[in-house]
């Protein structure tokens, strides 16, 4: 016959000290795990969600981003005649030149403090290119006339980058004329403008990258090799979804790495104090569970009980350590992406899956931290027990 | 208080289990705590290989655009300058790019003069300024990779494409008792300016002053020189310069320092949970005591010694263990820091949370049982 599980929960209550401040160091173990995860899902959703795999990157061979690439206007022909790209109704091949560059631009929040904003120089073909970007508050700029539109999170976070507003780049006073969203992606960190202003404003000559919408999305390796045969080429070819999920992937497992580290450096602490808490549980309640085993209930049904208990108080802890992390839900937050060399915005993002782990930690904990002195407990000789040791 | 010892050590010995989980507990808190300050301290730490006297020019525009080579001669005729070099970051792949490390191209002839803290042998100097593809390795990076003197160290090059080869002739060390970054590889800028096709561009102009209270100054006299040319400049001190890359990481740091305090408080109060539970229980036997004639303040003495001594055991152990197994692992989170360190502060402060931990664990049930009547705490379950 189990033991009623009121028992547990009672005697939770009457040691409400050691229970609270117990399941209270277990709730910020639970806490740092769930604000971890949130911050590196949030990341990695942003770049993942970046880029269609539909469309195909082009990148000078050997270059790892777009800024350090290089594409000659002649490649940059050939590659959009190629026989896989798309074509628009009247024809012309979907797909655009683009140049990107950094620019140091400050902060709102502290104007000493700058970052580097990726600027991308595109062509017209882009809002076809790239259907998820729309312009939200005023217009798309126009070619030739030293405009640009501004991705949602920089226009917030950097001074001058407002509508209406100028900033400075490129020896040029460039005026904003719209504000755009990408849905959450990271092209809300960057400013565009026309390539053709771009390029004389930034004294260069080549585009940076060329990318095309494949006609057929199932025909990419066909494409690849067919651009990697062409001796005038020497270009790399990536899916633009993979190339922007790439870009995540040094970042993203930087945090992972620390917050792994974190969580089981802090869950070690964590089970010592629960194992502490229940063998002070377990001691105190010596004559009881000598009772216990007198009046009949077997050592196993002791040990769930007390599993269970120790189960509940880091339950309890988990809980409580869910609702401490959810605030961060949504908060929004930037770094430079060291594998660009630019800023990037994005979002805690704490999703069910990421709060069942959460509780699940707890559980675990609770488990280690439960099992030994409940073993303990159901061990014990009746007589023993009744004595009090 | 000595005859008290043998009293305290067999309190403490009375449960080994819990005292010894008591303990581990503290050593992990602890040691995550050293090592969470130690990554705030590094980010620091990178900013104090600048000099106060080096000032850093570079494209206004961002760093990533390149200046010309005809600003050296300007920049070397404007007042306050004494001598100006230059560099370029090279941004080149060893092995693949999870092998990270600095590469720079820079021009031997005035380089190492301007940055001579290192420490270079005369013949070093003179075959990295005579040989084409030379370069000079950090002793750090040396050692990290087994480079040795006449090693060649392949490049694929990300700016400037291709393979790069070199060949390794000096290792530069850090000054006895200075702990400057040597996670670096020099190369000749000649050399990459004359492969790429002689575009005569560099990416930063560092210039040494003459006197370095005048940084502000001679820094708005250099941007005032190159103002509405076709490459504008933006010129600050090294020291800033150093800390632009840090303010680039946003609020990273303000969430290490968050996730840092949280975890603190998570383990304090694990900590002092299991040492005040083990004081509570002895609330019957603290009344023995006194009823046997102890004052308040000896009995109050005999507790917090006892919790004190577990604390800075934990302590010591924790932060010894932190110092010790980044000393020896050379940790550098995947060489993204400089160096990582546990600094003697950080140290001195998680000494000092172990004293607090101490005594606050060991206060609050003794104090509590002291305001007991000994009949009542006599009567007390714990």
């Amino acid at each position: 016959m189990a033991v009623p599980i009121q028992y547990n929960l009672r005697n939770l209550f009457v040691r409400r000290t050691a229970t609270l401040m117990t399941a209270g160091g277990i709730a910020l173990v639970v806490a740092i795990l769930v604000m971890t995860l949130a911050l590196a899902n949030g990341f990695r959703q942003t770049l993942v969600a970046t880029g269609r795999s539909d469309n195909v990157i082009f990148t000078r061979g050997g270059a790892i981003t777009e800024v350090q690439s290089a594409i000659d206007r002649e490649v940059a022909r050939i590659l959009q005649s190629d026989p896989g790209v798309a074509r628009l109704p009247d024809g012309t091949p979907l797909g655009a030149n683009e140049a990107v560059v950094l620019t140091n631009l400050a902060k709102r929040s502290d104007p000493t403090a700058t970052s580097n904003v990726t600027v991308r120089g595109v062509d017209s073909r882009v809002v076809q290119l790239r259907p998820e970007v729309r312009v939200v508050d005023g217009r798309f700029f126009e070619a030739g006339m030293d405009e640009v539109i501004v991705g949602r999170s920089i226009s917030e976070r950097f001074v001058g980058c407002g509508l209406g507003e100028t900033v400075r780049f490129g020896a040029r006073d460039w005026r904003i004329v719209g504000i755009f969203d990408s849905g959450g992606t990271g092209f809300d960190s960057e400013i565009w403008g026309d390539v053709e202003s771009m390029l004389p404003a930034f004294d260069r000559d080549a585009y940076s990258s060329v990318t095309v919408r494949l006609a057929d999305p199932a025909a990419f390796e066909a494409m690849k090799a067919r651009v990697e045969a062409d001796p005038r080429l020497r270009v790399d070819t990536m899916r633009e979804d993979d190339y922007y999920s790439s870009q995540s992937s040094e970042i993203a497992a930087a945090i992972r790495v620390l917050g792994l580290f974190l969580v089981i450096v802090m869950a070690a602490g964590a089970i010592f104090g629960a194992l502490n808490t229940m063998y002070a549980a377990v001691g105190a309640r010596a004559r009881e569970i000598g009772i216990m085993l007198a009046i009949g209930y077997r050592p196993s049904s002791i040990l769930l009980s007390f599993l269970f208990e120790s189960v509940f108080l880091c339950l309890i802890g988990g809980v409580f350590g869910c609702i401490l992390a959810l605030p961060v839900h949504g908060l929004s937050t930037g770094t430079t992406n060291w594998s660009t060399f630019s800023e990037v915005a994005f979002k805690f993002r704490i999703t069910p899956g990421i709060l069942l782990v959460g509780l699940l930690a707890a559980s675990i904990l609770g488990l280690i931290g439960g099992y030994f002195p409940a073993r303990n407990a159901a061990r014990r000789s009746v007589i023993d027990a009744l004595r009090g040791n | 208080m000595e005859r008290f010892l043998p009293l305290i050590w067999r309190n403490a010995m009375r449960s080994k289990r819990r005292t010894v989980l008591t303990v581990s507990s503290i050593i992990v808190s602890l040691f995550l705590f050293a090592t969470i300050r130690t990554v705030l301290t590094s980010f620091d730490a990178s900013l104090e290989t600048a000099d106060a006297a080096r000032l850093v020019t570079r494209r206004s525009t961002s760093l990533t655009f390149p200046l010309p080579l005809s600003y050296r001669d300007r920049l070397a005729q404007i007042p306050g300058v004494e001598a100006v070099t230059w560099s370029s970051w090279f941004g080149g792949v060893y092995i693949d790019e999870r092998h990270f490390f600095m590469q720079l191209a820079v021009d031997p002839e005035t380089y190492i003069p301007m940055y001579s803290e290192y420490v270079l042998e005369p013949k070093e100097i003179e075959d990295f300024q005579r040989e084409r593809t030379a370069c000079i390795v950090g002793e750090k990076l040396a050692a990290k990779y087994g480079f040795g003197h006449g090693d060649r160290i392949t490049l694929q090059g990300t700016i400037y494409p291709g393979t790069w080869d070199f060949v390794v002739r000096g290792i530069a060390r850090a000054p006895e008792g200075r702990d400057l970054d040597t996670n670096f590889m020099l190369l000749s800028w000649d050399y990459l300016n004359e492969r790429i096709g002689n575009p005569g561009v560099v990416g930063i102009y560092t210039t040494k002053l003459s006197d370095p209270t005048r940084a502000g100054e001679v820094s708005r006299l250099i941007d005032a020189t190159f103002a509405n040319s076709a490459a504008e400049t933006k010129t600050e001190t090294e020291k800033a310069f150093q800390l632009g890359f840090i303010t680039m990481l946003g609020n990273i740091r303000t969430v290490i320092f968050a996730i840092g305090t949280a975890i603190v408080i998570a383990i304090f109060l694990v900590s002092m949970n299991t040492m005040m539970m083990a004081a509570r229980e002895r609330t019957k036997e603290m009344a023995i005591l006194k009823a046997i004639g102890f004052t308040d303040a000896a009995v109050l003495g005999l507790v917090l010694t006892e919790s004190i001594l577990i604390a800075i055991t934990g302590g010591i152990v924790g932060t010894a263990f932190a110092k010790a197994l980044f000393h020896f692992s050379d940790f550098t989170v995947g060489g993204f820091f400089p160096s990582f360190v546990v600094t003697w502060g950080t140290v001195a402060r998680a000494l000092g949370i172990a004293l607090a931990l101490g005594i606050i664990s060991g206060a609050i049930p003794a104090l509590n049982a002291s305001r007991l009547r000994v009949v009542d705490a006599m009567r007390h379950t714990g």
